[in-house]
């Protein structure tokens, strides 16, 4: 009986285009992000790393599972100012954003940008935005342009829980759904704006339901849980790829860190922060793996172990690397 | 006298003004439980609460336009704004600029605005380009506006308080750097008068124009001056808009020569305004022409060499007196 209910078992991401292959990779990219901004929050702490530092830890499933169900090379990535994470699932190098954050020439962004603006325009990834919901129509804009030249590209765009209290928002998904933009709206729900919990900033208590005044498709998903973002991600980018219809998906995460590195993060109890943590996407999601006999546990230390010799080196080379030369400063000012 | 920090004077001028009008109020990005992202506004909700120190959501449009709405209903709200930094107040911009300023003229002064924008301006350090902008000369482009710009605790509280009593749109930009600067607080109440500028070094063969963070940056390079014998004078206008012209002037006057120091971009900045006023009121009293320090005219790179490169420093400020000095 037993024997038998294995043998018909089958994993929960079944129905879904989802290689063993994959799976690692989605995987290896959660702990590349891991990896790299805990050693981005010490180099901080040594002065490596200077102005503000957005650390993703915690919300590691939400990109990468969106990030997995995209195309590689001609769609786009939209999000504000926590991008590390992000860039890094989009298959950035973990040494040009390590020398980044340094504010070295051999950074994504030439050492000009800074820990908030990370592009790399080759890759699809447009940033890396610091104005609280500045970006929301720029990436309308990104699918305003490829629908206009008839490419079946979507644009995906992440931003805070919090970004959706700015007018502009709204503005946005109203001619994102009244002209039919291929744009997915990825709202990272991780509880706060800074020092402000959701429930004190915000009117009503579902957060998707914003969209609905637009009538735009809309949900609520799991955003500590890869696979679950994955299959909610591949739905919207189907209906944006196939139809030319946006979607407001609320991802609901949680931050394991302070908003950034100078936040003692009083507005929240231990509590709270340890129930989030025994659902940490990547400890749980490895369980998954070992559980379905996908990876073994000797696997997972051995990924670990090189992700964190990777990181060694990205920062070893971001230390290495000069400063951009002066004349820079001057450059790309206008066309 | 007390020495105090200039975000402590700050916040005992919003408590006095608190304490004295009940209709004055704070709201703004983490202003209340979080004491302020800056902590200007600690202890404020503690000990006036929810009703008179209000956490706004992230939509610096939205409550700029509250807080005008309910200042210029005539019965007795005086609002205080904070901005978390005025590159985002950029977005309330139309709210400042479109109504408060104007409102009160096209009513033909039937409505009042008293209500003040505070909140740290300028680059700090390493922020990078959309978090690093020294906003002043595009507010005090607006006629409707008064734009004040403290470099002391003292002038700090003695301002403010001045702004929050006063009946029309102040602009209040401080510094994110400058908070933790101590400076001796008169224990008993003073008032700073909006358009009265401070001379902040005596001298006689230069004078040298600088607000907020750049009093500091034009102070040392007087100490470098010195040593080379050359005696600069240091006056701060505190306010841009109305300005102390009788303040500039008279010290242009004895010196003969004018250096203009600020952290803004060059390009249409109140330093302009400043050398232009210089250049055609006291034209005959000139030895040389106006020179004007600035940031680089570009948006701020986040690299610290950069950034460093890109801003005003007391060696470049010495080098530019030197030059309007033919030295
Ligand atoms: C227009 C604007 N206002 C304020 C800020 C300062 N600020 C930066 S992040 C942030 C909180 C945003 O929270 P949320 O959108 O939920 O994103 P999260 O940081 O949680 O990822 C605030 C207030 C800003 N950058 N831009
Ligand atoms: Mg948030």
């Amino acid at each position: 009986m037993k024997e038998e209910k294995k043998k018909s078992h089958k994993p929960r991401w079944a129905d879904l285009d989802l290689s063993n292959e994959k799976l690692i990779k989605m995987y290896k990219d959660m702990l590349m992000i891991r990896r790299f901004e805990e050693r981005s929050a010490q180099e901080y702490g040594k002065g490596k790393i200077g102005g503000f530092c957005h650390l993703y830890i915690g919300q590691e499933a939400t990109g990468v599972g969106a990030i997995a169900a995209l195309r590689e090379n001609d769609d786009f990535i939209y999000t504000a100012y926590r991008d590390h994470g992000l860039a890094l699932a989009r298959g950035m190098d973990a040494k040009g954003c390590m020398a980044e954050l340094f504010g070295k020439v051999t950074g994504v962004s030439k050492g000009i940008g800074g820990s908030m603006h990370f592009y790399d325009l080759s890759k699809g990834f447009m940033g890396g935005w610091g104005i609280v919901g500045g970006h929301p129509p720029l990436a309308a804009g990104s699918a305003f342009a490829t629908k206009y030249q008839g490419r079946d590209s979507v644009t995906i765009c992440f931003m805070g829980e919090a970004s959706t209290n700015q007018g502009v928002f709204h503005e946005t998904l109203n001619m994102a759904q009244l002209w039919k933009l291929p744009v997915i709206f990825i709202c990272e729900n991780n509880g706060y704006g800074m020092g402000t919990a959701i429930s004190r900033a915000m009117a009503g208590e579902h957060l998707f339901e914003k969209a609905a005044g637009y009538e735009m498709a809309r949900g609520a998903v799991n955003g500590m849980d890869v696979i679950e973002m994955y299959r909610e991600m591949s739905i919207a980018i189907d209906r944006a790829r196939t139809e030319s219809l946006p979607t407001f998906l609320e991802a609901r995460t949680y931050r394991f860190r302070g908003h950034s590195m100078s936040d003692p993060g009083q507005y929240r109890t231990k509590e709270e922060l340890e129930e989030y943590k025994k659902r940490d996407p990547i400890e749980t999601f490895a369980k998954e793996l070992i559980a379905e006999g996908i990876l073994t546990e000797a696997e997972i230390e051995a990924f670990d172990e090189a992700i964190k010799t990777e990181v060694d080196e990205a920062v070893q080379f971001a230390d290495a690397s000069p400063q951009p030369p002066l004349e820079m400063l001057h450059e790309n000012v206008y066309a | 006298m007390a020495v105090l920090q200039i975000r402590e004077a700050i916040n005992q001028a919003i408590a006095e003004e608190m304490e004295r009008d009940p209709g004055v109020f704070i709201m703004g990005e983490e202003v209340a439980q979080y004491n302020g992202a800056y902590k200007v506004t600690q202890g404020l909700w503690k000990r006036f609460g929810d009703k008179r120190v209000i956490d706004t959501p992230i939509t610096e449009a939205g409550f700029a336009g509250i807080g005008i709405g309910a200042a210029m209903t005539g019965i007795g709200i005086r609002p205080i704004v904070e901005m978390m930094t005025w590159n985002f107040a950029i977005l309330a911009f139309d709210q400042i600029m479109n109504h408060a300023a104007k409102a009160r003229y096209m009513s033909a002064g039937q409505f009042k605005m008293p209500i003040v924008f505070r909140g740290p301006n300028g680059p700090a350090h390493m922020l990078g380009a959309q978090h690093s902008q020294a906003l002043e000369s595009m507010v005090a482009h607006v006629p409707g506006l008064i734009v004040m710009t403290p470099s002391t605790p003292y002038d700090a509280k003695g301002m403010l308080k001045a702004a929050i009593r006063d009946d029309n749109p102040v602009i209040f930009m401080e510094s994110e750097l400058m908070y933790g600067i101590k400076g001796e607080v008169p224990d008993e109440e003073y008032l700073i008068p909006i358009g009265k500028g401070d001379i902040k070094r005596e001298g006689t063969d230069v004078t040298i124009i600088a607000w907020t963070k750049m009093v500091a940056v034009a102070l040392k390079a007087a100490e470098e001056l010195e040593k080379e014998g050359i005696s600069a004078e240091v006056i701060d206008p505190r306010t841009l808009r109305p300005l102390d012209e009788e303040m500039i002037l008279t010290s242009v006057r004895k010196t003969n020569r004018c250096v203009i120091v600020e952290d803004s971009w060059p390009y249409a900045s109140v330093g302009t305004e400043i050398a232009h006023r210089i250049h055609t009121k006291a034209f005959d009293d000139l030895d040389a022409p106006v020179e004007k320090i600035n940031s680089a005219d570009v948006p701020m790179p986040y690299a610290e060499n950069l950034e460093h490169e890109a801003l005003p420093s007391p060696a470049k400020v010495v080098a530019a007196v030197k030059k309007v000095l033919y030295r």
